[in-house]
């Protein structure tokens, strides 16, 4: 009980209920962190510690050795540069594109706005992955295989429908009065999306941001299929082949693979306050 | 929060003075008629040419044993590549590993994320942490937990530890060499992976629910479970429908995992729709095949997702109508 007490952060008696309620979530915490949390304990271990039997799960001796050799190795800091540049890329592309057709759409009534809407939903329906061979041929054609402003192009193309979806669902929630006043101040459309929506939107464009970055930072089979040369690989493919260079040297691909996981963290806890409300505005109300 | 739906920022605040002719005249002054498809043209056009186009070209690619070397003439094959598919038992084998994997991943992820976003809806303490923990899979990338849950199901890994050593209900398995242990593991990655982002979306929708019907049931004696069903459900039935089509689509989409877990193996025993379909396009080269096989997932997701949206429009919703 003490510990539920400390977690509450209240030294006042706790409900039966929520104590059990407590419980529950602590247990399922345990399961859904424990995998993550032997990962993050195998990546300190040494080679000779990696498979002993029974497992050990406080490495001892933890040896930072594993992320050192990670870095240093095989230009690691290179595809990490490259996955973070083509994630940013994509993000900020992303977001402009799909704020701006998110705005046209919840502000301005014209012809086919309904068609065009709808097809854009399409774009939720098919996922990505069964358009990959059309895709790859179409790369090829435009000479977009093997670059890394060619992986942007269609890691944009591939986050505009949902984006573009939950942005709208926010942007209609605004009131249309404070466009309308800042029209009678003479303000063109462009500088209402600009200067009115974009700002009153930040919890949407939050969420949209992480989304984005994350699906990004983390592509993986597209890169596998268009990229070829090694200086261009991003950060998935990188560690997919650590694994099957070292196969058995599990303290080595988990310290990659946590290195890999620490830009995302950081977007998620920068950006997590807005997150929930984002969402609930964009995404299920929409 | 309403949606207040106004298209063009036309001015329809209720009881509005009666000079809005005016005013309206002066609007449409300023206003190109062409400002909405200056905004939507470049997102628009990009989605066209690299989403749409290559869904069109997937249809037309299947009707041919298609050529990927320059120079190379494609043959039409018409209908071929499908018939194909059904006498392809290869094909059932990797439909029949993606309907289990569907089955044994969409159920559990919409039921235990509904049961975290209701332990965490109430007041939970350390709410915030709960829930980043709770995330802290769906940010992983397929890769890193791919590899992870490899060596958690390898032969002297963590599950076999735990399930025989510490629990004695089995003995070691061997579990990514079997097709069903296999599958075991890949969907076991699944769950975990996506309890956390139905949980999200459930959330937000819980926070929807209007906490005055909630009371007035509470008031006329409704239980626990008929709250539930009679206050929470309706009101949280949009935000499930869309988690459900949403996992139907991303459990055909599993792709990653597999690759990564087995590689289809032992002997393609394992291998879902996606992994061999990639692998008849990228290692066989025989991309009009493998488009028949991403028409024929595109088509059934498609059907899916319909049906869905039309059956479960609201609670009961044939009873409704």
């Amino acid at each position: 009980m003490t510990a539920a007490t400390a977690l509450g952060g209240s030294t006042r008696r706790i409900h039966p209920l929520i104590a059990l309620r407590l419980v529950a979530l602590v247990v399922g915490a345990v399961i859904m962190v424990t995998p993550l949390a032997y990962m993050i304990s195998t990546s300190f271990k040494s080679q000779a510690y990696v498979l002993t039997f029974p497992p050990q799960f406080i490495p001892h001796p933890a040896t930072v050795a594993n992320y050192q050799q990670a870095w240093t190795s095989q230009d690691f800091a290179r595809y990490f540069a490259n996955s973070l540049g083509v994630a940013i890329a994509s993000t900020a592309i992303s977001l402009l594109l799909s704020s701006m057709m998110a705005y046209a759409f919840a502000r301005f009534e014209f012809r086919g706005r309904e068609v065009m809407f709808r097809i854009l939903l399409l774009g939720l329906m098919v996922p990505a992955m069964m358009l990959i061979i059309p895709q790859f041929v179409l790369a090829k054609y435009l000479h977009l295989i093997d670059s890394l402003p060619g992986l942007v192009v269609f890691y944009v193309a591939g986050s505009l429908s949902w984006n573009t979806f939950l942005l709208r669902g926010f942007f209609s929630s605004i009131p249309a009065e404070l466009d309308q006043a800042m029209e009678m101040d003479g303000a063109g459309s462009w500088s209402r999306y600009w200067r009115l929506i974009l700002p009153l939107s930040r919890p949407a464009l939050a969420t949209a941001t992480i989304f984005t970055f994350l699906a990004c930072w983390d592509e993986f089979p597209w890169a596998l299929t268009v990229i070829n040369t090694p200086t261009k690989r991003t950060l998935p493919m990188a560690i997919q082949l650590f694994h099957g260079q070292n196969a058995t040297q599990w303290g080595l691909v988990f310290a990659a693979s946590a290195i890999a996981v620490v830009p995302v963290i950081v977007v998620f806890l920068l950006l997590q306050r807005h997150f929930v409300q984002g969402l609930s505005v964009g995404a299920v109300k929409g | 929060m309403p949606v207040i739906d106004l298209p063009g920022g036309a001015p329809a605040i209720a009881g509005a003075p009666p000079r809005s002719p005016s005013r309206r005249e002066r609007r449409s002054r300023h206003r190109s008629p062409l400002a909405p498809y200056a905004f939507l043209a470049p997102g628009f056009l990009l989605f066209l040419a690299l989403i749409i186009y290559p869904t069109v070209r997937a249809f037309q690619m299947s009707l041919y044993d298609w050529k990927i070397v320059a120079n190379a003439s494609s043959r039409f094959l018409g209908l071929d590549n499908y018939v194909r598919a059904f006498h392809d038992p290869h094909f059932w084998t990797s439909l029949s590993n993606s309907g289990v994997y569907m089955l044994f991943t969409v159920p559990p992820q919409i039921v235990l994320g509904l049961v975290v976003a209701s332990l965490l809806n109430a007041k939970a303490p350390a709410r915030p942490l709960f829930r980043v923990l709770f995330y802290l899979p769906v940010v992983t990338s397929w890769v890193v937990v791919s590899l992870l849950f490899t060596y958690l199901f390898s032969d002297d890994g963590l599950v076999n530890y735990a399930l025989s050593d510490v629990l004695h209900l089995t003995g070691h398995v061997s579990w990514l060499s079997d097709r069903w242990t296999a599958m075991v593991a890949i969907c076991a990655l699944g769950v975990w992976k996506g309890i956390g982002w139905s949980m999200m979306i459930f959330l937000a929708a819980l926070q929807g629910v209007p906490k005055d019907l909630v009371e007035a049931a509470t008031a006329d004696g409704a239980g626990r479970w008929g709250r539930f069903r009679a206050v929470t459900l309706p009101a949280i039935w949009p935000a499930a429908l869309v988690v459900t089509v949403m996992l139907v689509i991303g459990g055909f989409n599993v792709f990653t995992s597999v690759l990564l877990m087995t590689d289809g193996g032992p002997g393609g025993q394992t291998d879902v729709l996606l992994t061999y379909m990639y692998r008849l396009a990228f290692s066989n080269l025989d991309f009009g095949y493998g488009s028949a096989i991403a028409v024929l997932l595109t088509a059934g997701v498609f059907v899916l997702s319909v049906v869905q949206l039309r059956v479960f429009r609201e609670p009961g919703g044939a009873l409704t109508k």
